[in-house]
């Protein structure tokens, strides 16, 4: 009861703190503190003692932590003012009303993705400030060491103090750009975890539903929190043992049903907002995939839009593939033909594919045999090497 | 707080533009001089006119030249007030070399 406290609230105790007290370093020693407090206090105890979790636990812990980063200031102030050396601390310290803390989140998050910081830094900063995630913790999904992580975390604060980023929902006009930064993290912190490494899904998951719930009219947040959703309930059919599994041969049974659906009522969500931007379309995609029966000239469509918004070869690759499914492979290689993917595995593997349906089987084989020599995993080689072999 | 903003073009790249172009270049470089954000602007001299100075076992050395060696070099520095990095980025994006292929390079300065 009292973890799951802390992981909900650790990023609402945290952008409050940091609002108080301006400061990422002492807003994170303050929080922690109040931490270890509440871990203490709000133990059940025994027969006649008080204990268990307060009715408001944000407030109790905002204020606890406000308290000791307080007195802590007042402590380092007589301390300054003894040795008279030391400026005093500035921090106006307001009565505060202690029943209502304000949401300040989306503050927090905007100020972590802020693309003045490096990339890893920003994502390292949203897992800690917003995931509540430890160093260590961080540090093991990204295999690096725990210095190395705490280095990262460190240069990515130091940066927002010096450089005067701003604690700060960026205003209307600056708002797509810094958006896109926002789900740009949130994505690669997926991605981080599809290949296996699943609590860094879910913790892009949670992550995800937080920024829908802050920012409830863009549709593009729902949209990338549905695409995320629905790729990750289809998690446990995505591999046999080391084998890659197609979505085509997944066992559906596997499928987190229950977790499609929530996808699909977010991006029913985003769709009722009017969305059309990319990660809208992306979960359009995901969702038609999934159904019985694929309705592969929809599929086309989507990804026809969604080349025309981010102008990508792969993106184009995939079209083609929809295009064949639909019924016309030979549209579907003149399309593949006309890019330019030469070092992509996929362009070859799918030239490959739209050949042998085509009954270019020799041409088809030399298709599969470049997309092999590309093949970097053992998973991937197999693949292509049982190919090769059926034709 | 106060921030630096460095300049960095390819040299000559304004006589490259048209007429009617490298009139609003100048235009924008004064408004940006006007605005009152603005604490000071320099607009420096080719790269060509740069000298180099090191002081070793008592003797100064030059070296004639930028100190890098790179395809953009700085050609001016504005100082501005701002109340925090993204103002100070919104004022670099009216920096016209910034859309004409050079960079601006926003940097705080130490408080004093």
């Amino acid at each position: 009861m009292i973890e799951e406290v802390f992981r909900d609230e650790w990023g609402r105790v945290l952008a409050s703190l940091v609002r108080f007290l301006g400061d990422f370093d002492k807003a994170e020693e303050a929080a922690q503190e109040a931490f270890a407090i509440a871990a203490e206090r709000w133990q059940e105890k025994g027969e006649g003692e008080v204990g268990g979790v307060p009715p408001n636990p944000v407030a109790w812990l905002v204020t606890t932590a406000r308290n000791r980063a307080i007195d802590r200031i007042r402590r380092e102030r007589t301390l300054a003012e003894k040795i008279h050396l030391l400026p005093a601390p500035e921090t106006v310290m307001d009565e505060f009303d202690d029943t209502v803390i304000k949401d300040e989140r989306l503050e927090l998050i905007f100020t972590c993705c802020h693309p003045a910081l490096p990339l890893d830094g920003q994502v390292a900063l949203t897992l800690r400030a917003l995931g509540g995630l430890e160093t260590a913790e961080i540090a093991r999904a990204f295999l690096v060491s725990e210095e190395t992580m705490k280095r990262r975390l460190t240069r990515a604060k130091t940066k927002i103090k010096a450089t005067g980023i701003p604690f700060a929902v960026p205003d209307a006009h600056l708002l797509p750009d810094r958006l896109d930064a926002v789900l740009a993290v949130i994505y690669l912190i997926y991605n981080e975890g599809y290949s296996g490494r699943v609590d860094l899904a879910a913790e892009a998951i949670r992550l995800g539903r937080v920024l829908a719930t802050l920012m409830p009219d863009e549709p593009e947040a729902h949209g990338l929190l549905a695409l995320i959703m629905i790729h990750h309930a289809r998690r446990r059919a995505r591999f046999s043992g080391e084998d890659l599994v197609l979505l085509d041969d997944q066992d559906r049974s596997l499928w987190d049903h229950a977790q499609i659906a929530a996808g699909r009522a977010v991006l029913d969500r985003a769709v009722a907002l009017g969305g059309r931007g990319a990660y809208v379309i992306q979960a359009a995609i995901a969702s038609l995939q999934i159904a019985e029966r694929i309705d592969w000239p929809q599929v086309a469509e989507m990804y026809r839009r969604l080349a025309e918004i981010t102008g990508s070869s792969v993106v184009e690759l995939n079209h083609a593939v929809a295009v064949a499914q639909a019924g016309d492979p030979a549209a579907a290689l003149r399309a593949v033909d006309r890019l330019d993917l030469d070092g992509y595995l996929y362009f070859h593997s799918t030239r490959g594919e739209l050949l042998r349906r085509l009954g270019r089987d020799a041409e088809a084989r030399a298709a599969y045999r470049r997309a092999l020599e590309l093949a970097t995993s053992t998973p991937e080689q197999r693949f292509l090497t049982r190919r090769l072999e059926q034709l | 707080m106060q921030y630096a903003l460095m300049i960095y073009a390819e040299p000559g790249y304004g006589e490259a533009l048209p007429e009617a172009e490298r009139t609003a270049v100048i235009a924008e470089f004064s408004a940006l001089a006007e605005d009152a954000r603005c604490v000071a602007a320099v607009q420096l001299q080719p790269a060509e006119t740069a000298t180099c100075v090191r002081v070793a076992g008592g003797r100064t050395l030059m070296t004639d030249g930028p100190f890098a060696d790179t395809k953009e070099v700085l050609g001016g520095l504005v100082l501005i007030e701002a109340a925090n990095l993204d103002e100070a980025i919104e004022v670099a994006t009216r920096i016209p070399v910034v859309r004409l292929g050079g960079v601006v390079e926003v940097r705080p300065v130490v408080a004093r």
